[in-house]
């Protein structure tokens, strides 16, 4: 027997009994697409979470932070510099898996008070930096330009800000309608006047990006339909955390980013200044390594180096994002663990339906069993024909599963419009899939074995 | 050499230690265009010998040999594949797959030969043409008579070309005139020079039969009992008959 004969039999073994059948393959559609759903949701959820991970820099950046003097140096404490210009110098000139260094200095003392427009607002941090700063934080210039390293030399008065200082200095281009775009305007900082030379673009994670969207939707419906705005009141700050989503605060903190040449850091706002040195005190040095895999050689090698400056002095330690990469790869593996766990049994309650309705279908048919074997069906064609029968029952599941996904997807979409997209992947296709006929032929083999063993005089006998 | 030789064969059951022999010392040859009926009654052995001649079972001790292959030590895969090429079976209740059309249960012995499907389809066509078939095949057997659903059970059994086509009380389940049409068929059969072997207990088939070979608690008997072989109607009718032999 062929194995297209076979497939056509069992085809019409289970067009014989299409409810049966379908209830059968009920248990493998509903495992299969739920397999599918729940990867494509997990995968959905990765993505965002790792969105702000790359939004600060991804795994392959490092920040070096000046610290206290360990205790068992304290003795030493007099010899300690500090982090310094001397370190970046060093790690340029000795570290090469540290393929890019940008020195970072704070304004001192309190946060600084922004004003411009007529408004102040006392943002959180100001630093002064190289331009390649901004390539570091994966920062993108949305309009003018980012300050050169021309600029940081004549340490000029100029500043690149984010997005939300422009909201909270020139206000929100969704309240006002139109783009505000503060480039050649004057900023103070802390009374100093600085030109706006550039501005980033928007960050937002993408559960943000759709939420706003939304709400853009809605309020031109709104308008549409004749309402004026609705939205009237006091406005309502939600406080830090961008509405409490995961990851949203990463994105705040970077909207909120003001960059200034170094050097005007450092010799116009006078920071980064000691009393025993002259060289301009750093309070970190952001790094990019040439290979995140390779994290911990570069680390050591950036550590000698440091060594060196510092004089056997430890007074700083490393920042990376391992941690934050293992938080989000624990909940992810968990959340994968978890809703593998539900598919799964969803499929092996489906394979124990394939195989018990295979048992029914078998001693339903003993005799056409027999009477196939007394015309010349060996044992081996009885078995293939029943695992095969099996197998189709669970590869029809299957398909359907995968069809069925795409609509449990949309759906979910449809509940959830903020939430992040559904991801269906084809390796998760393939492996429900590939599960799903794994079950199948499972489920087929002790029934296939028990209608290949029967004796054929028995079955051409029985009633 | 005979086409079927028995040669001492037994067949011993055990049910609950104790020992059945169903067929005792039994040797036997049946040559090719023989036409035979084995009879006997209930329990005699008749069903465990033509199991055996049939191919659908083996023997305790003994050599069966069919068509000069040793069929006593051959495994299952053995015995399906000369059950597919050399046997050809009529059952009693007939044993069409009723959710196969006519044609298709006559073609199925020939997907276990392996034959494409364009010469399956002819082959078939011919053979349910020589029982007068012909023109039912898209029928399913539960739109058939009893009659027209044993003569595809013939047909099936005649489409692999077998060496012998045995029939288990193939009129069991007719009525009267049916029962000779179909007897009249196998009859025709023979006459083209098939190897036929009826198992039948009914003396009105046995009587057609040129060879009567009858069972008695698991041995050949030395007679044939005239009223079991229906030769005592036989005479009486005076019916023109092939002569009577025993075996």
């Amino acid at each position: 027997m062929s194995l297209w004969n076979a497939i056509a039999v069992g085809l019409k073994e289970i067009w014989a009994h299409k409810f049966r059948s379908l209830l059968t393959m009920l248990g493998i559609i509903l495992g299969v697409s739920s397999l599918v759903a729940m990867n494509a949701l997990v995968q959905g959820m990765e993505n965002g979470a790792r969105e702000s991970l790359v939004a600060v820099g991804g795994l392959a950046k490092v920040r070096v932070e000046a610290q206290p003097v360990p205790v068992e140096q304290r003795h030493m404490r007099d010899l300690a510099v500090g982090l310094t210009m001397n370190d970046v110098h060093a790690l340029r000139n000795s570290a090469p898996e540290a393929v890019k260094i940008s020195p970072e200095m704070r304004m001192d003392g309190m946060n600084p008070t922004l004003a411009a427009n007529g408004k102040t607002y006392r943002t959180f941090m100001t630093s002064g930096v190289w331009p390649i700063q901004a390539e570091l934080m994966e920062h993108k210039i949305g309009h003018g330009r980012m300050f050169t390293e021309f600029d940081d030399e004549q340490a000029r008065n100029v500043v690149v800000i984010g997005t939300g200082i422009r909201d909270e200095l020139f206000g929100k281009p969704e309240d006002t309608g139109e783009p505000v775009i503060p480039l050649g305007r004057t900023m103070t900082i802390n009374g100093y006047p600085f030109t706006i030379i550039g501005m980033f673009e928007h960050y937002e994670s993408e559960q943000d990006r759709k939420a706003r969207e939304l709400r853009e939707q809605e309020q031109r419906t709104r308008q549409a339909a004749g309402v004026t705005n609705s939205a009237s009141g006091p406005q309502r700050s939600r406080g830090y955390g961008g509405g409490g989503r995961r990851g949203g605060f990463a994105f705040w903190i970077k909207n909120n980013t003001v960059y200034m040449p170094l050097n005007t850091m450092w010799m116009k706002m006078k920071s980064g200044q000691t009393n025993i040195s002259a060289i301009p005190t750093l309070n970190n040095i952001e790094i990019r390594v040439a290979d995140p895999d390779r994290i911990n050689e570069a680390l050591t090698q950036i550590r000698n180096v440091l060594m060196i400056t510092h004089r056997g002095i430890e007074d700083f330690s490393f920042r990376t994002q391992e941690d934050w990469a293992d938080q989000i790869s624990t909940f992810i593996s968990a959340a994968r663990i978890s809703g593998g766990l539900i598919a799964g049994i969803s499929l092996l309650v489906g394979g124990i339906g394939i195989m018990n309705i295979m048992l029914a279908s078998i001693s339903e048919r003993i005799r056409e069993i027999g009477i196939r074997k007394a015309v010349g069906a060996e044992d081996i064609e009885v078995f293939i024909q029943i695992l095969i029968e099996s197998t189709v029952i669970a590869v029809i599941g299957g398909l359907v599963g995968l069809a069925t996904s795409f609509g449990l997807i949309q759906l979910i979409r449809a509940v959830t419009p903020t939430d992040n997209a559904p991801v269906v992947t084809l390796g998760s296709m393939g492996l429900a899939f590939a599960a799903s006929v794994t079950i199948g032929v499972l489920a087929g083999l002790i029934p296939a074995f028990r209608a290949s063993r029967m004796n054929v005089i028995q079955a051409l006998r029985y009633d | 050499m005979a086409l079927l030789q028995l040669r001492s064969v037994s067949k011993i059951y055990h049910l609950g230690g104790e020992e059945i022999r169903a067929l005792d010392d039994v040797t036997l040859d049946i040559g090719t265009g023989e036409f035979v009926s084995i009879i006997g009654p209930s329990g005699s052995g008749k069903s465990t010998l033509m199991h055996i001649l049939g191919c659908l079972d083996t023997p305790s001790h003994g050599t069966v040999t069919l068509d000069g292959i040793q069929v006593q030590q051959a495994t299952a895969r053995e015995l399906a594949h000369v059950r597919n090429r050399k046997i050809g079976f009529v059952f009693q209740f007939f044993n069409l797959l009723p959710k196969l059309n006519v044609v298709q249960n006559v073609e199925l012995p020939m997907i276990y030969a392996g034959i494409g499907g364009r010469e399956r389809r002819r082959r078939a066509e011919h053979a349910l043409d020589l029982v007068e078939m012909g023109h039912r095949l898209k029928n399913r057997p539960s739109q058939l008579s009893g009659g027209q659903q044993q003569r595809v059970a013939i047909a099936r059994a005649l489409v692999n070309d077998p060496k012998i086509i045995f029939a288990d009380e193939p009129t069991g389940n007719l009525d009267t005139h049916t029962g000779e049409v179909i007897l009249s068929l196998f009859r025709r059969l023979s006459e083209e020079g098939r190897t036929i072997i009826i198992v039948t207990h009914n003396p009105e088939i046995a009587a057609v039969t040129p060879r009567r070979i009858e069972i008695r608690n698991g041995k050949i008997a030395e007679r044939v009992d005239e009223r079991l072989a229906g030769l005592d109607r036989a005479a009486a009718q005076s019916q023109s008959g092939p002569a009577p032999s025993s075996a």
